[in-house]
């Protein structure tokens, strides 16, 4: 019996894969910055050094979805 | 009915050939300029334009011992300090933080004024949004904060960041791999990837938005220019989203690349 095309799908699936891509630093920055609100209500007299820290942290979450993103640009 | 129906063309939305404007001197040679190496000479001339007037004003305030500044000294004070005490000092410390204080202010300043032309109307291109300036500054942070672990501790610099110390021998086998991968590869990569994606998204969602609007107003017909209305709006928020991106961008770099050196010169205890 020949195979049956059940459903058909168009379009690019680097678009699907950055979307995937995207999840972990959503949630990752969302972290960073959630515990360094946190510890700015704790210790308001750390603010700037607290903040310094944070920009870091979210430099290196994005990181991550922005290879996501370059990916398909790599690979055709 | 015939409101609801969009004709007229179809709407291109940018690819990536956005990045790769046609060039218009000296085609052909290594020095073809296209729009945006025309933008980029602009910005490094713009800059050292800028940077000659400040140390002008600075240095004659130096000699007339004026001790309260103008409006456009004050402007210059302000942008040298930001990088100076709050990125270079705070991280470094003093003396290091005047060590490398030359690359840091040139990654700074290079990096801003490079991204923000991707919001200037006829400009509209960031010059970093192209992999050549990225990966020059990168490769320039990276060469350096090599070189200050270098200088500071001899060849045992490379021992002490492959294999940290309190690590049990049979883990080196696991640790020192990615120890190697993530010091020595991915932090000069990703300080050049996360800029050129930055820019790169930033200008393909602002061109996105107004080649819809003017699709929407210009094209459609019937209802769908009401759109229009909504993606110029959209456009006009996402500029200023843009300024802040590429303010944080300029910061998100310099800051890094202190850290690497401060990193780089820590003693291990």
């Amino acid at each position: 019996m020949d195979a049956v095309t059940l459903a058909e799908l168009s379009g690019n699936i680097a678009v699907v894969g950055y979307g995937l891509a995207a999840i972990g630093p959503g949630i990752g920055v969302g972290l960073v910055v959630s515990k360094t609100i946190e510890s700015i209500a704790r210790q308001p007299e750390l603010a700037g050094r607290l903040q310094v820290t944070m920009w870091l942290g979210i430099a290196f979450t994005e990181a991550l979805a922005l290879i996501g993103l370059a990916t398909p640009f790599i690979f055709g | 009915m015939s409101l609801f129906l969009a004709e007229g063309g179809e709407f291109a939305p940018p690819t990536i050939y956005e990045f790769y404007p046609e060039v218009f001197l000296f085609e052909g040679t290594p020095f073809a300029i296209n729009r945006i190496m025309m933008i980029r000479l602009i910005v490094m001339t713009l800059l050292i334009i800028l940077f000659l007037l400040w140390t002008r004003k600075f240095n004659q305030a130096v000699k007339t011992g004026n001790v309260v500044p103008g409006r456009f000294q004050l402007l210059g004070e302000m942008a040298l300090n930001f990088v100076r005490k709050s990125i270079a000092h705070d991280q470094l410390g003093e003396k290091d933080g005047e060590r490398f204080l030359p690359l840091l202010t040139t990654i700074f300043f290079m990096v801003l004024g490079m991204n923000i032309t991707g919001i200037i109307p006829f400009a509209n291109i960031a010059g970093t949004s192209v992999i050549g300036i990225p990966l020059v500054l990168a490769a320039a942070a990276y060469v350096t904060f090599i070189y200050a672990g270098v200088k500071r501790h001899g060849l045992k610099f490379f021992k002490n960041s492959l294999f940290p110390s309190g690590v049990p021998v049979y883990f080196y086998a696991l640790v020192t791999p990615i120890e190697f991968l993530s010091t020595f590869i991915l932090r000069p990569v990703t300080l050049a990837l996360r800029l050129l994606m930055n820019m790169i998204a930033g200008h393909l969602l602002l061109v996105l938005c107004f080649s819809a609007t003017h699709f929407f107003f210009f094209q459609a017909d019937g209802l769908f220019k009401a759109f229009g209305a909504g993606t110029f709006i959209f456009g006009f928020a996402f500029t200023l989203f843009e300024i802040l991106v590429s303010v944080l961008q300029a910061y998100v770099f310099t800051l890094l690349t202190t850290v690497y050196i401060q990193l780089a010169l820590a003693d291990e205890h």
